[in-house]
């Protein structure tokens, strides 16, 4: 049996002091944590931008992935969409009694290495540990500031002919978790795309490319971001059909259970709406890494029908792309 | 040899040049119609598929679509929901169910609602899963809300096999599988209905055979096309009912002969008649009462028929679905969604007043989301 967490390790006494010492600090250390002080004092020369997400997940651990890294591409990514580069996090654990050590430990490494890809710290942190069923094995919440590096990154200013492009294939994070948890057993290479999106924003940003707006398509996929910009920018957005990257596992999936790869989360892929002359140049520089060499443009925003989202097939006919529903059912027969 | 990738077995299905090359030929042999084909899909998984890919915009005006009422959760009526209510509501039990059924309304309530407040209520992914699930729960009532056309009867047939052989001893079933003939019937009986050719279901057919239709067939003098859910296939499947009507014939005729045979699949109809028996009468939401148009089992399986098991807290008083809706005026072809005064306004998806509404293969709900984008 292995060591496992217990409630004394949140009571604030010697047992959440090692853990804090031979855990956090061991992994997430930097000079304003280690500071150990009530608060992290922080040194921000420009604007920033600042954001909060939690982090639940079921399993913990998938193929590609766990919910620490998560936690930490959910928080930097969300900095990084809107031109900031991030710099300082926030970590929350709460953690439900009788968590094996080791998994707790596998997910602080797997943060802190995530961590390094943007060179975002963590500066503040809490841990509590619950009762037995109060929360599934862990809940994560991170918090994030960054600096604003280009600024007029926004939902609201999607213009007539921008082209919009997606950095990679979608719904590789929603397909991988909904396979895991299923135990849906089909061969495949399927796995998350669960990745740091800064070093591509911070390229494009170093090239004078500044988007007219960013997102990442995390819960809600593809479909979610663009009726969002739809309505926000009072636009309609148009895609081709054939130009949207599906994988072949994804899709797959899809065909299966009648799922559309567009409803489908994503965790390292964002949407961008960029002036068209730039569209070109912005694929080029995208291809470049390799979590966003599928990317493609896949349509454009117009007048034909203002806040909505229309799909043109190949052979001349259309459709909207509506919002998803909530919880995703798999089809009956 | 390359490797066979997913993509090569659906592509050629979704080709855009064959599409392209069928619409122009129905195009052409349509231009000989004295009157408009009116062709009802039966099955929601092809409403889907028309609406899906637009392939309404890409045919000529004289072919028009009768959304049909082939949609196990939007005929349910609200009083088999309720059922499912009660029973997630029993001590102990676990009710498992499969896709929309979670976030239908009843009378009152919905699943989700009931789950969120605590009841054990599972969305499957395959009907075997309530093997795993009673074995892991020695101690509950598992209970299966079976729905489904004839396409999920067999894996019913086959849950319910695997239980009695094993002498598992807590599971229970509530039958709600439906048949196809007998709605077709129902529709086309009162002579009203704006109906000249059919295409045939295509998971339906892979267990039935295409020799269910054929009295249908000939009693209405339709063409009847069983298609595959692929848009080639649904063009096909058009372009074999146009020439049908251009050259007098009306004939049951196969199209998506990759899957489906005259016979079916003899081994599934075989299990499910062992289990199963068509009820005196079935309620369908949005046409009413059908007589034999719905399975239940056999008087020797009471011990498991939930129906009976837990008789007391089920009521069978019917009810009806609100005055102003128009739902079987769709069925039969006699009205469009947009006809409808509550379309869009009152009854949405999220708060469906009528069967049409209620899911994603649904006609008002097809409508809805897929609308008319340059009308």
């Amino acid at each position: 049996m292995g060591k496992r967490l217990l409630l004394s390790h949140g009571g604030g006494g010697e047992e959440s002091n090692q853990l804090i010492r031979e855990l956090f600090f061991k992994h997430f250390g930097n000079e304003i944590l280690l500071r150990d002080e009530d608060a992290a004092v922080l040194h921000v020369q420009n604007k920033i931008a600042f954001t909060t997400d939690s982090f639940t997940v079921s399993p913990i651990f998938f193929s590609g992935g766990n919910i620490g890294k998560l936690a930490i591409v959910g928080t930097v990514n969300d900095l990084a969409m809107m031109g900031a580069k991030p710099l300082y996090i926030s970590c929350g654990f709460m953690i439900e009694e009788g968590l094996l050590y080791s998994e707790l430990e596998m997910i602080v490494k797997t943060m802190a290495e995530e961590l390094a890809v943007s060179g975002a710290k963590i500066v503040c942190g809490d841990t509590k540990v619950v009762p037995k069923g109060s929360v599934d094995k862990i809940f994560i919440n991170t918090s994030g500031i960054g600096e604003v590096q280009a600024s007029d990154i926004s939902a609201h200013n999607l213009e007539e002919g921008d082209a919009i492009i997606v950095s990679r294939d979608i719904g590789r994070h929603g397909a991988t978790i909904l396979a895991q948890r299923e135990g849906i057993d089909i061969d495949s290479g399927l796995s998350t795309d669960c990745a740091t999106l800064w070093p591509m924003v911070e390229r494009l940003l170093d090239q004078n490319i500044i988007p007219n707006a960013m997102r990442d398509a995390t819960r809600g996929g593809l479909a979610a971001v663009l009726n969002e910009w739809a309505m926000t920018s009072d636009i309609c957005i148009e895609l081709e059909e054939q130009s949207i990257p599906i994988s072949d596992d994804v899709q797959g999936l899809c065909e299966i259970f009648g799922f559309e790869a567009s409803d489908f989360a994503n965790e390292g892929t964002f949407v961008l709406a960029v002036k068209s002359e730039y569209a070109q140049k912005t694929i080029e520089l995208l291809h470049t890494f390799e979590n966003s060499k599928t990317a493609a443009i896949i349509g454009k925003a117009t007048t034909r029908k203002k806040q909505k989202v229309i799909i043109n097939t190949a052979w001349g006919s259309s459709r909207y792309l509506d919002l998803p529903k909530g919880e995703l059912l798999p089809r009956i027969c | 040899m390359n490797e066979l990738k997913l993509k090569d077995l659906y592509d050629q299905f979704r080709n855009p040049k064959i599409i392209k090359s069928l619409a122009a030929l129905i195009e052409k042999e349509s231009i000989k119609f004295k009157t408009p084909l009116r062709i009802m899909e039966v099955c929601g998984g092809h409403t889907h598929t028309i609406m899906k890919y637009g392939l309404m915009q890409i045919l000529p005006k004289n072919i028009e679509f009768i959304h049909g009422p082939g949609c196990p959760i939007c005929i349910m009526p609200k009083e088999r929901i309720d059922h499912a209510i009660a029973l997630a509501n029993i001590e102990d039990a676990i009710l498992c169910t499969l896709g929309d059924m979670i976030r239908v309304p009843g009378s009152k309530s919905t699943l989700a609602k009931e789950r969120a407040r605590g009841k054990d209520i599972r969305p499957l992914y395959s009907p075997m899963d309530v093997l795993k699930i009673a074995k892991e729960n020695p101690d509950k009532k598992i209970i299966f809300f079976a729905i489904g056309f004839e396409t999920t009867t067999p894996m019913t047939a086959a849950v319910i096999d695997h239980v009695l052989k094993n002498n598992i001893d807590n599971v229970y079933f509530h039958i709600n599988h439906v048949l196809v003939p007998p709605a077709i019937k129902a529709i086309m009986d009162p002579g009203k209905a704006k109906i000249n050719a059919f295409i045939g279901p295509s998971h339906v057919s892979v267990i039935t055979g295409s020799k269910i239709y054929e009295p249908l067939s000939q009693t209405y003098q339709t063409p009847i096309v069983v298609s595959g859910f692929e848009p080639v296939d649904v063009m096909e499947g058009i372009l074999m009912m146009v020439r049908q009507k251009n050259e007098g014939r009306s004939e049951v005729e196969i199209e998506y002969k990759r899957s489906v045979t005259r016979e079916g699949n003899l081994k599934a109809q075989k299990m499910i008649n062992h289990y199963m028996e068509p009820r005196g009468h079935f309620r369908w939401r949005g046409i009413g009462d059908i007589p034999k148009s719905a399975l239940k089992l056999k008087d020797e399986y009471a011990m498991i028929d939930a129906e009976k098991v837990f008789a007391d807290v089920l009521s069978n008083e019917p009810i009806d679905d609100h005055k102003l809706c128009i739902c079987g005026m769709i069925l039969q072809g006699l009205a469009k969604p947009k006809d409808c005064n509550v379309f869009g306004k009152v009854c949405t998806p999220n708060n469906p007043l009528g069967s049409c509404m209620v899911s994603d293969e649904g006609a008002c709900n097809a409508y809805y989301r897929y609308g008319e984008i340059d009308g």
